[in-house]
Order: C-alpha cells, then sequence, then structure tokens
C-alpha cells in the first residue's frame, strides 16, 4: 500500500461559517495503481488532492484525520519536510494547462527547477533530463522547444511538459486533477493516454480527479464518487460501470449520452442542485434529489458500508433495516 | 494581468458559499458592502462632517451671523503670532486672525472648489469621452491625441499655466483644476463605452433606431455610472490637493478669503518662530484628502466582485 | 524590437508638437500681454512698442509659432524677456538639479514601494500590512509641500540635524562636470562635498518620493496578490520549492511587470511635484524657476521648459514600453511577430 488516507476532514472559515469541503473520507492508493476520484465541482475532490499536496491556501485548512504516505502521516510534517516530498515523491498536474506554466520563464528552466530542487545534479545534467522527459511525453524536437516560453504553446503541449514536469524525478504518486477538462476532445485523448503510457513506464501510482466518467472509464483501475465532500461509493471500475449502487451514481452514469442509444426519451438529468455547502441538509446530502429517497434518508447519515465488493453509503442497502439490496433489483 | 480568476475548485467551493442570497439591486448591493468597510464609513463620516461645516459657515455668512469664535479676516496685529491656547485653539497667524476660525472658514473653499472643478473635468470628459468612445474613427483620433498631449504636461505645470493665463482667483482656480484633468475621465468613460458598445442591447437599441444620444444616455452610461462615480469621489481629493498646491504657490484664492494652502504659503517665512500655523492647515487638508481617498477607495471595493468574494 | 522603437518615436513627434501648441495657445494667444509686467507699468508707449518688436510678438499669431517650432528643432528656444540670455542655457543651469532631486526620489519611492508592496501582500492583513497601507493612504493624502515643511520643522528647525535649503553649502561647491553635484564631488575627489550633498538631498527627496512610492507600495501590493492567486505559483509550490524561493523567482517578476509602467508614469507627477518641492526647499532647480517665470511671463522660458519635459516624459514611457517588452516575453513575440 503506497498511500492511505484515514479521515479525513478538510474545512473552509468563511466569514458566513465554516464549509466542511472534505468530510471524513478514508481510502486507500496502492503501488502503480490508478485511481479515479469522481464528482461534480465543489464535491471536494480537489480539495482532497490539495489536502494531500499540503497546498491548502487560506482560509481552508485540515480539520482532522491522516494521510499516510509510506506509513508517514504528510499532515504532521512540517512545510520544509513536506517540500522535500512535493514535486518528488508525489506530484501533482492541473486542470489549467493555459495558465499554470510561468509566462516569462522559459520551457526548461521550469522543469530544470523541479529536478535540480530534488536531485543532487549539475546543470547540465538536469537539461539532459529535461529534453529526455519533454521527448518522453512526446514533444517533437525536445531541445529547441525546451528553449519555449509556455504562450507559445498549444494546450496540449503544454500539458504535456506540466507532465514532464511532474514526472522529472520520478515521483510515487502522480496526482491529476481534471488534467483534460479545459482540453479538445482529440486532445484530451492523447492525454489519457499520455498519463496511461507513462504509469506503465514509470510504474507511479495516478490518483486522477475528474468530473467526467468517460475518462474515468478508459483510464481507472478503481473509482471513488464523492458528493458534498463524502465518499458515497467506491468499486473498481468494471463493476463500477456494470452495476451502480448508489443512486448518484446511477444518475451520473445515467445522464451520459450513448451513441447507440435509438430511443427517442430525452436524457437523464439528476433533479436539483448541489445544496449550499453552508445549509448542508441533516441526513443524507443527496436525499432532496434522490429519486428513491426514504422517510429516513433526511434525517441521519447512512454508512458507508461494503456490499458486494462495493463501498456504498445509502439506506437502500441497509441489510438490517431495510431487507438487503434485494429491493434494489 | 487582467483579471483572471483561477480555476481550483476551492474557489468555486467559496463562491457558491458566499451565493446565498441574491442581492435585490446593485446599488444596494454596494451600500452593503460599503457599510461593512469601516475605512470607508470613516471616510464618509469625515465627509459629512465637513459638508456640515461648511455648509454651516456659508448660511451664518448668509446671514449676517458669525458662528465662528471669532471673524476669520479680521485682523489685529496687537495679537499677532499667539501659540495655541485655550481663548485661540489653533493660535493666531502673523496678522493676529484666529487660525481655528480661519481653517473652519477655509473648507467651504476646499469642498467648493474640489466639487465644482469635477464637475468641469466629469462633465467635459464624460462628454469627450463618450463622443471618442462611440464614433470611434478619426474624431476619436483627434480627441484622444489631444488628450495624450495634455497628459505629456505635468497637471500642476499646466494648471499654474491656465492660471497665468487666466489671472488669479477661486473661480479661475476652478477652471483650472478643472481642465486640467479632463483627459483621465475622458480616458475611462472612452474605454468603457468601447466595451460596452459592442454589448447586445446597444446594438438592439440602434437597430429599432434609437438616437445616438439617446443610446448613450439612456444604454450605455448607467452601465459606467458606478465607475465614474469612483473615478469622481477619488478626483475630489486630488481637486483638493491642487486647490492647496496652487494656493500655496500664490496663484489660488486671493486674500482676505481663508484657504488652506494660501495660509501655508503665507506662513512658509515663520517656519521656525511659528510653526503651530503650518501645522493646523496641512492637518485640515491631509484629512479632507483622506476622507475622499478613504471613500474612493471603500466604493471601488464594493464595485469589484473579486473583493466582494473575499 | 528596433522597428518597433522606431516607430514609437515616430509616433512621438505629433504628441510633441500637440504639447507646443497647447503651450504656445495658453501662453501667447490667452494670456495677457506680457510687455507691461517685464517692463513695468510706467515704461512709454514707445519702449513698449519697441520691445514687443524685438520680441517678436507683433507677428501674426502663426508666425510666432513657427519661428518659435524651426527654433527649437535647431536647439534655439529664444532667449528669456528678463536675463536676455539664452533659454537653453536658462535651462541648463537649472535642470541637473531637478533630474538629480528627481532621480534620487524616484528612487527611493521604488525601492521602498516595492519593498513594503511585496511584505505587505505577501502578510496580507497582518500588523505590517495594515501599518504598511496607512503609510500609504496618508502619503496619497498629504500635499507634497507640507510633508516638505513638516520635515523641516522637524529635522531642521527642532532637531538642527539636516539643512532645509539648497543643494550644498557654497563654500563646498565642486567644479561643475556634469551638474549633479553627488557625481561632480566624487569626481574632485571631495567626500566633504559628497556628504554635504547628500545630507542636503535627504529631505526634499524624501517630500518628493512621499506620493510615488505611496501608490507604487498600494499597486506593487495589488499586483502581488492577484499574482500569489494564480496558478502558477500553485505549480510552483507543488514542484516543492520553498515559500521564499515561490515569491522571489516566481511571483515577484511576474507581478512587479506592470508596476513598471506605474514608476514610469509617476515620473510626469515627480517632475509636476517638484515644482512644490523647489519652492519649499529653496532648490536652485528647473520647478521653482518655472513658477517664477510663469508668473512674471517670461514666455520664452515657460515654452521651453514645458516642451523639455513633456519630451523627457513621453521618452521615459516609450524606454518604460520597452522594458516592458523585455520583461514579458508574450508582449515581444506578439510584437515583433505582428
Amino acid at each position: 500500500m503506497l498511500m492511505e488516507v484515514k479521515a479525513l476532514s478538510t474545512e473552509f472559515k468563511l466569514k458566513r461559517g465554516t464549509v466542511r469541503a472534505v468530510d471524513d473520507i478514508s481510502f486507500t492508493i496502492d503501488e502503480g495503481e490508478i485511481l479515479a476520484i469522481v464528482g461534480e465541482s465543489g464535491s471536494g475532490k480537489s480539495v482532497t488532492a490539495l489536502s494531500i499536496m499540503g497546498l491548502l491556501q487560506n482560509p481552508g485548512r485540515i480539520a482532522g484525520g491522516e494521510i499516510l504516505f509510506k506509513s508517514q502521516d504528510l499532515n504532521k510534517l512540517s512545510q520544509k519536510e513536506l517540500q522535500k516530498i512535493r514535486g518528488n515523491r508525489i506530484s501533482m498536474i492541473f486542470q489549467e494547462p493555459m495558465t499554470s506554466l510561468n509566462p516569462v520563464w522559459r520551457i526548461k528552466d521550469q522543469i530544470m527547477e523541479s529536478i535540480m530542487t530534488h536531485m543532487k545534479v549539475s546543470q547540465k545534467e538536469a537539461l539532459a533530463r529535461t529534453i529526455e522527459m519533454l521527448d518522453t511525453v512526446g514533444i517533437p524536437s525536445p531541445a529547441e522547444r525546451a528553449n519555449d516560453y509556455p504562450h507559445q504553446m498549444s494546450g496540449g503541449m503544454r500539458q504535456r511538459v506540466m507532465t514532464a514536469m511532474a514526472l522529472s524525478c520520478g515521483p510515487d504518486l502522480l496526482i491529476a486533477d481534471e488534467p483534460t477538462t479545459a482540453l479538445d476532445v482529440t486532445i484530451q485523448a492523447q492525454i489519457l493516454e499520455l498519463l496511461y503510457r507513462m504509469r506503465e513506464k514509470f510504474g507511479m501510482a495516478v490518483l486522477l480527479i475528474t468530473h467526467d466518467l468517460g475518462v474515468v472509464s478508459e483510464a481507472a483501475d478503481r473509482v471513488i464518487v464523492m458528493y458534498c465532500g463524502k465518499i458515497v461509493e467506491e468499486a473498481d471500475v468494471k463493476s463500477l460501470f456494470a452495476r451502480p449502487l448508489h443512486p448518484y451514481t446511477v444518475g451520473l452514469l445515467q445522464s451520459i449520452p450513448q451513441i447507440d442509444d435509438e430511443s427517442d426519451e430525452p436524457l437523464y438529468m439528476i433533479k436539483g442542485m448541489v445544496p449550499n455547502p453552508l445549509r448542508m441538509p441533516r441526513g443524507c446530502p443527496f436525499s432532496d434529489r434522490c429519486d428513491r429517497c426514504l422517510e429516513r434518508c433526511s434525517q441521519e447519515m447512512p454508512k458507508l458500508q461494503d456490499v458486494d465488493g462495493h463501498k456504498v453509503r445509502c439506506f437502500l442497502y441497509d441489510v438490517v433495516s431495510e431487507g438487503g439490496h434485494a429491493q434494489n433489483e | 494581468m487582467g483579471k483572471k480568476y483561477s480555476s481550483n475548485s476551492d474557489g468555486n467551493l467559496i463562491q457558491a458559499a458566499e451565493y446565498v442570497e441574491k442581492p435585490e439591486s446593485q446599488l444596494k448591493e454596494m451600500w452593503e458592502t460599503l457599510r461593512q468597510n469601516k475605512a470607508a464609513v470613516v471616510g464618509l463620516f469625515i465627509i459629512c462632517f465637513l459638508v456640515l461645516i461648511a455648509l454651516s459657515v456659508w448660511v451664518s455668512g448668509l446671514l449676517g451671523k458669525q458662528i465662528l469664535p471669532y471673524d476669520p479676516n479680521h485682523s489685529d496685529m496687537t495679537k499677532s503670532f499667539i501659540w495655541p491656547n485655550a481663548e485661540h485653539w489653533f493660535g493666531t497667524d502673523q496678522l493676529g486672525r484666529d487660525l481655528f476660525s480661519r481653517i473652519l472658514d477655509g473648507t467651504k473653499i476646499s469642498l467648493f472648489v474640489g466639487v465644482a472643478a469635477v464637475s468641469i473635468s466629469l462633465s467635459t470628459g464624460v462628454l469627450l469621452g463618450s463622443i471618442a468612445g462611440y464614433r470611434g474613427g478619426r474624431t476619436d483620433a483627434i480627441i484622444m491625441r489631444v488628450m495624450d498631449m495634455m497628459l505629456a504636461i505635468p497637471s500642476i505645470l499646466l494648471a499654474i499655466a491656465f492660471m497665468a493665463a487666466l489671472g488669479k482667483g477661486i473661480d479661475k482656480a476652478v477652471i483650472a483644476i478643472g481642465l486640467v484633468s479632463i483627459p483621465e475621465y475622458a480616458r475611462i468613460v472612452r474605454a468603457s463605452i468601447l466595451s460596452v458598445k459592442e454589448n447586445d442591447y446597444v446594438q438592439a437599441a440602434k437597430v429599432i433606431g434609437s438616437s445616438d444620444s439617446r443610446i448613450i444616455m439612456k444604454h450605455i452610461l448607467p452601465n459606467i455610472i458606478s465607475l465614474i462615480v469612483v473615478r469622481a469621489t477619488l478626483g475630489i481629493s486630488t481637486a483638493v490637493l491642487d486647490t492647496a498646491a496652487l494656493g500655496f504657490l500664490g496663484l489660488g484664492v486671493q486674500p482676505p478669503f481663508a484657504e488652506w494652502g494660501d495660509m501655508l504659503g503665507r506662513a512658509r517665512g515663520f517656519i521656525f518662530n511659528a510653526p503651530y500655523t503650518l501645522i493646523f492647515p496641512g492637518i485640515a487638508i491631509t484629512m479632507t484628502v483622506l476622507a475622499f481617498n478613504l471613500l474612493g477607495d471603500g466604493l471601488r471595493d464594493a464595485l469589484d466582485p473579486k473583493s466582494r468574494i473575499k | 524590437m528596433l522597428n518597433y522603437i522606431l516607430k514609437r518615436i515616430l509616433m512621438l513627434i505629433p504628441v510633441l508638437i500637440g504639447v507646443s501648441i497647447i503651450v504656445f495657445l495658453i501662453m501667447r494667444v490667452f494670456s495677457p500681454d506680457p510687455a507691461p509686467i517685464v517692463l513695468g507699468q510706467h515704461a512709454t508707449q514707445l519702449a513698449t512698442e519697441a520691445w514687443r518688436q524685438a520680441n517678436g510678438l507683433n507677428d501674426p499669431v502663426y508666425l510666432q509659432y513657427f519661428n518659435f517650432i524651426t527654433g527649437a528643432l535647431t536647439g534655439d528656444l529664444g532667449t528669456s524677456y528678463y536675463t536676455k540670455m539664452p533659454v537653453s542655457k536658462e535651462i541648463f543651469a537649472r535642470f541637473p538639479a531637478t533630474i538629480e532631486l528627481a532621480l534620487v526620489a524616484i528612487v527611493l519611492a521604488s525601492f521602498f514601494g516595492i519593498l513594503i508592496g511585496v511584505i505587505s501582500a505577501v502578510k496580507k492583513n497582518s500588523i505590517f500590512d495594515n501599518i504598511g497601507m496607512l503609510i500609504a493612504l496618508i502619503g496619497v493624502s498629504m500635499p507634497i509641500f507640507w510633508l516638505g515643511i513638516l520635515l523641516i520643522i522637524l529635522f531642521s528647525g527642532t532637531l538642527h540635524w539636516l539643512p532645509s535649503n539648497g543643494r550644498i553649502d557654497p563654500m563646498l561647491q565642486p567644479v561643475a562636470v556634469t551638474g549633479f553635484y553627488m557625481i561632480d564631488s566624487l569626481i574632485a575627489g571631495d567626500m566633504d562635498a559628497f556628504t554635504d550633498t547628500l545630507q542636503h538631498l535627504v529631505l526634499p527627496a524624501t517630500a518628493l518620493a512621499m506620493y510615488s512610492m505611496a501608490i507604487i507600495t498600494r499597486m506593487t501590493r495589488s499586483s502581488m496578490l492577484d499574482t500569489l492567486q494564480q496558478d502558477y505559483i500553485r505549480t510552483a509550490r507543488a514542484k516543492g520549492i520553498s515559500e521564499g524561493r515561490v515569491i522571489r523567482k516566481h511571483a515577484l517578476r511576474n507581478g512587479l511587470i506592470p508596476i513598471v509602467t506605474v514608476i514610469g508614469l509617476l515620473l510626469g507627477s515627480l517632475l509636476g511635484g517638484a515644482v512644490l518641492t523647489e519652492t519649499v526647499f529653496s532648490w536652485p532647480g528647473i520647478g521653482a524657476y518655472t513658477v517664477t517665470c510663469i508668473l512674471k511671463s517670461d514666455f520664452p522660458v515657460v515654452q521651453g521648459v514645458v516642451l523639455l519635459i513633456a519630451t523627457i516624459f513621453v521618452m521615459v514611457n516609450l524606454i518604460v514600453d520597452v522594458i516592458y517588452a523585455f520583461l514579458d516575453p508574450r508582449i515581444k513575440y506578439s510584437k515583433v511577430k505582428g
């Protein structure tokens, strides 16, 4: 096991109250595994990533829990100790390739900075490694493009540069926060393919954060579905797509347009809106949008429980009180 | 750098959390934000205080009554250079005039010149900027080149030159100070008009045949009015500073009127003997300018959606 | 790049011609007749007429302007009505004093403004930030000349630490080479003169710098706050480099690009402020002299000075734009290609 997150909670203290963006979540990542976290914006998936990286900015802070990376609690490390891990053992690529690179630095200087921060190498070796990495991520004529400024590259190229930068120190874990969202569809596929290929080549684990189930189905080994800061379902990718359990996951899957769908029925939409994070319902956060809401759903919070190899947070599968999942069939 | 909102989702989250109730109107929301800005409220309070002083001095002057402790223009050489005491709070000047009374009296001149000068530059600047931005083409080029030329001359130097041409006096000072800041307003208004002009509702108004002036008055100006309000508030503080500078150089309001800059200029010779004569008028200027700056900054923050999120 | 600079220089010509027209209009068309002011109220009709003739004031206005502008192009700005000296000489005798003062002021303003602005942004809402912003707010609200007066009262009148007027003790005046006493005294190897020059500079330069410093502080703070929110700063942090390095290497350069423009624009208000500062500190520069000349209707001098200041102002802004393009690769390339 590479990483184990235990009961992590992250809060934002705002003037009008405290928002618990990540609420008591636990999961593990194995070495070399691609784990996807899926959810709408505001579901806390990006905040989870930033919490792991120790990159939360005011007013955000980790309210509790442990982030065990190789049995070491990152949450207990000082910023200085974290800096040794960040960009080195754990690195991250972001959603916006257009704005995530420093506009006034040459590409090579930005990658070399990463290498020279963490590895004891000379300037020359760092440059050689930079060009090698650019080549690996598929930048044509890397030695020349290394001298470019970010604005001279396309979005897809910049995301490749970001990937090269993130992988330059050979991390054990790569966190990819919506790496394809800002890109054209054709480029999206290329970047996903790149991530996959890099995993094969370097063997690092990937935490893939996305709102796009299509991306998940192509790339991930295992999936966590988050809603309002909570894990609502967790399963391996095949089983999740074949047999989603939580009504939210079901809704998400139904709202993906299918090419071979010949019926005239309109595309399914989950009704309602994500609740205001300052006024969370008392019970299940999805209760007021759920098609199959039970009476107790709005009163108490269901627990995450094992059902058929899934973990799911829903009273529909509560064996004791509702008579098991037979009801679901 | 522009306004680039970072797209990370904690930003979204905060926005979502703040987006609780829809504001009833933009102006009301601006007022609400302004009220929470302590500095702006202090500024507004000081301004109200100054206006109150100016008005009461002015009105009582019209009625022939004296509400100031002493006649601000009455000189009595036997009483010159009395240091501040219980009778003369701020002391007396070289001619034995009570400084406290003179400073209160000077409030009306500073505020009047400030507001009047801004009215001149505001109206002219808005007019020129609207024409330039709305017409475009050659009209735009000519107007804006003239504005550039005016901006290339330091404004205080330009104002002094105008004063030399026009002659001394309060009305001349208003015109000179008003003239030199026209380009600022013209530029802002032109830039905003250029950005608003292409909006659909303006295009629609054009299509249904509204006249140009009607489009500007009804559709464009309301959209940039808040920007102009901010600029004008900050503009008053600049105008008060310029008035004081002209007065200090002996070009502004002529005696016997009490004007803060003029008081400083005339007392300069006594800097080591009677420094208090130079301290109080300066405090009055700084306080007035500060108040308008505080309010202007507060208004600008209240308008900026980015600061509202914070 | 060179093309761009040449194009910009060509664009300056109409602006400068315009400036000369504006000044000319103000001084010669709208101003009262200078003759009685220059010659005194009691001059005879004959003497007045002769004087007007000699100074070309009887020519039609367009001819007067034509003579002025052709003269200006050859470096002849006319002669002062009073001293009968060439205007260029009058200006040159006083200009180094103003430039020395303005340069020291802009250096002070930029250094402290950027320093306070950056720290305030990094330590947002800290005590340092609050005090820095308060100082900046008072700085933009205080009349320059009043600050000068306060400095004189405190440091000259009360503490007797620093001199309150002039550029240097006349006994120590160095041989003029550049006209900048800081440099001339060093050339002469006269350390007493150099220290005395510095002592004379401290108060006027501080008074003149305060307003610009306040503006630079506020702009730097807001620009840095904006920059620190950018995605690439988060990327830099994610690399595992220290926060100090993130700010020094990544945020600072991006955040300071707009400040360069601000500093260029402030030079105009600085030259304007020199008028007041020089008056307060009896500084023998061009600013105080110009005020005197305007009041005495010494037209040729006023025209020359304003034209010179406007030229400096537009040139500085051109240089600023070039530096801007140098600092921001995005601009350089788009200009060269487009």
